[in-house]
C-alpha cells in the first residue's frame, strides 16, 4: 500500500505528513497531528462536529481526504487563540452559556468563525443558515445562535 | 475506512485518460467527494484507483459565458456557483436548488458535475437543470460531446458516462424571451436532509416546463406547450387538469420521508406553488 507526503499549513505552521489516499483530513488532524478539538462523530458530514476552515472555507474534514490538501491552509479549532488568549467568538460562547457537553462545540465555533469572516454582522437566521449543518445534541441551539450574534460587530460587548 | 486504494492528481488531461485505461472501472473520479468519500466508508463503492480532477489544468474550477449559454465546469464547488452574478440573472432557480443541498460546509466541496454524476433519484440540482434545458460535457481521448440530461441520467446512480469519459462541465442555454422559474422541495427537517421531492418550474410566454426530483427512479420534466399554464388567465379547471397529468407521471415510492400518495398529493400542492410564483416572477422582469 503507498503512503504519500502532504504538505500544508495548519494553524500558520507548517507541516510535513505520511498519509494513506484513504486517510481523511479529520484523522490525519487528530491521530497524526495531535489537534483533537477537532471530533469525530457521524463521519459522513451530517453533523459538522469535523468542521475545520480549508483555505478559508468551512469543511466537513471527515469527507476530505488528507492527501486532497497537500499545499493548501487548514484552521483548527486550536488555531483561534493568540497568545493563550481566546478568540471574542470563543469568549461569547463561554459569556452566552453556549456549552452544556461541548462535543458539537469546536464545530460550531469554527462554522461560525467562518461566517462571521464572509458576513460580519449576520442575523439570526444568517446564523440559523450557516449553522444549519451543525447539531447539538444537547438541543442547545438558542444559546449557541446567541454567542454567535453576541460576537458579531456592532453587538454589545 | 478499511478499503485501500491510490490516488492520483493529474495536472494534464492526457494523464487523467492514460489513468481511466489503465484502471477501467476500478478507477473512480474525485471532484468535491462530499458523495464519493460517503460511498468509499461505507463500502458501496471500493475502486482501486481514485483520479482527483481538481489539479488538472484546462478543467480549472469556474464559470464561463460563452454565445448563447453558460457552462460550470466539473471541479466548481456549489457556493460559487450560488454566488455567482450571472447564474443568479440567469437561471435563479439552479441557485434555489444548489442551495438547498447539503449545509455550508458540504456546499463548499460539493459540485454540480458531482451532483448529476451521483445520479441520485433525489439530487437536488437536477430539476432546476432539467427544467433549464442542461446538458452533461463528456470528453474523452476521442473528443468531447454534450450529452442533455434527462439522456445522461439512465436510472438510480447510473449515467451514460462512457468508459475512459469525464465529465468536465455542466452546460446551460441562456433563455429567450421573459421568463421566470421557481424550484421548491419538501424535506422533514432544513439542511443536511434529502428531498421528500424536489420540483422546478420554467415558464415562458406560451411553454412551461415541470421537472421532478425523488417522485421516480430518475428526475423527470414534463412540458405544456398549450399555454394553458402559462396564462394565469387561463380556465382553473383546466389547469389543475394539466398539472393533475403531470403529477401523474411521478411513481415516487415508500420510504421513512413520506409515503406514496403523501409525495403524489403534496407534488401537486407544490406544483401549483412553484408555477404560482414563476409566473410572478416571469411578470415581474
Amino acid at each position: 500500500m503507498t503512503e504519500n507526503f502532504v504538505t500544508f499549513t495548519v494553524n500558520g505552521e507548517a507541516r510535513r505528513i505520511r498519509v494513506f489516499p484513504r486517510t481523511t483530513l479529520l484523522d490525519a488532524l487528530r491521530w497524526q497531528l495531535d489537534l483533537t478539538g477537532t471530533k469525530k462523530c457521524c463521519a459522513e458530514g451530517e453533523c459538522g462536529a469535523c468542521t475545520v476552515l480549508l483555505d478559508g472555507r468551512a469543511v466537513n474534514s471527515c469527507l476530505v481526504l488528507a492527501i486532497e490538501v497537500d499545499q493548501a491552509t487548514v484552521l483548527t479549532i486550536e488555531g483561534l487563540e493568540t497568545a493563550g488568549r481566546l478568540s471574542r467568538l470563543q469568549d461569547a460562547f463561554l459569556a452566552e452559556g453556549a456549552i452544556q457537553c461541548g462535543f458539537c462545540i469546536p464545530g460550531m465555533v469554527m462554522a461560525a468563525h467562518a461566517l462571521l469572516a464572509e458576513m460580519p454582522r449576520p442575523t439570526e437566521a444568517d446564523v440559523r443558515e450557516g449553522l444549519s449543518g451543525n447539531l447539538c445534541r444537547c438541543a442547545g441551539y438558542q444559546r449557541i445562535v446567541g454567542a454567535v450574534l453576541a460576537a458579531a460587530d456592532g453587538a454589545r460587548s | 475506512m478499511s478499503h485501500s486504494f491510490q490516488y492520483a492528481q493529474p495536472r494534464q488531461l492526457s494523464e487523467a485518460f492514460d489513468i481511466l485505461d489503465a484502471y477501467g472501472r476500478d478507477a473512480s473520479l474525485l471532484a468535491g467527494g462530499t458523495d464519493l468519500v460517503v460511498g468509499l466508508r461505507n463500502g458501496r463503492i471500493a475502486p482501486r484507483m481514485i483520479v482527483d480532477l481538481k489539479r488538472i489544468s484546462g478543467l480549472a474550477p469556474g464559470i464561463a459565458e460563452t454565445e448563447g449559454r453558460i457552462s460550470i465546469s466539473a471541479p466548481t464547488p456549489l457556493t460559487d456557483i450560488i454566488t455567482d452574478r450571472r447564474i443568479q440573472d440567469h437561471f435563479p432557480a439552479l441557485v434555489e436548488a444548489a442551495r438547498t443541498v447539503g449545509s455550508v460546509q458540504i456546499r463548499n466541496r460539493a459540485t454540480l458535475t458531482g451532483n448529476i454524476c451521483n445520479a441520485s433519484p433525489a439530487a437536488d440540482t437536477a430539476p432546476a437543470l432539467l427544467a433549464y434545458g442542461a446538458g452533461v460535457v463528456l470528453i474523452s481521448r476521442r473528443g468531447s460531446r454534450l450529452v442533455p440530461l434527462e439522456e445522461f441520467l439512465l436510472g438510480p446512480r447510473r449515467t451514460s458516462l462512457g468508459a475512459g469519459e469525464i465529465a468536465a462541465a455542466v452546460e446551460i442555454p441562456k433563455l429567450s424571451g421573459r421568463t421566470g422559474s421557481r424550484f421548491d422541495r419538501l424535506t422533514r427537517r432544513r439542511g443536511v436532509d434529502l428531498a421528500t421531492i424536489s420540483l422546478c418550474c420554467l415558464v415562458g410566454s406560451q411553454v412551461t416546463r415541470f421537472a421532478y426530483g425523488a417522485v421516480g427512479p430518475k428526475p423527470f420534466a414534463v412540458t405544456d406547450e398549450s399555454g394553458v399554464l402559462a396564462d394565469r388567465e387561463s380556465d382553473p379547471e383546466a389547469r389543475m387538469a394539466l398539472l393533475s397529468d403531470f403529477v401523474a407521471q411521478a411513481t415516487p415510492i415508500s420510504d421513512l420521508r413520506g409515503g406514496r400518495e403523501y409525495r403524489q398529493a403534496m407534488l401537486l400542492v407544490l406544483s401549483q406553488r412553484v408555477l404560482r410564483t414563476a409566473i410572478a416572477r416571469r411578470d415581474r422582469t
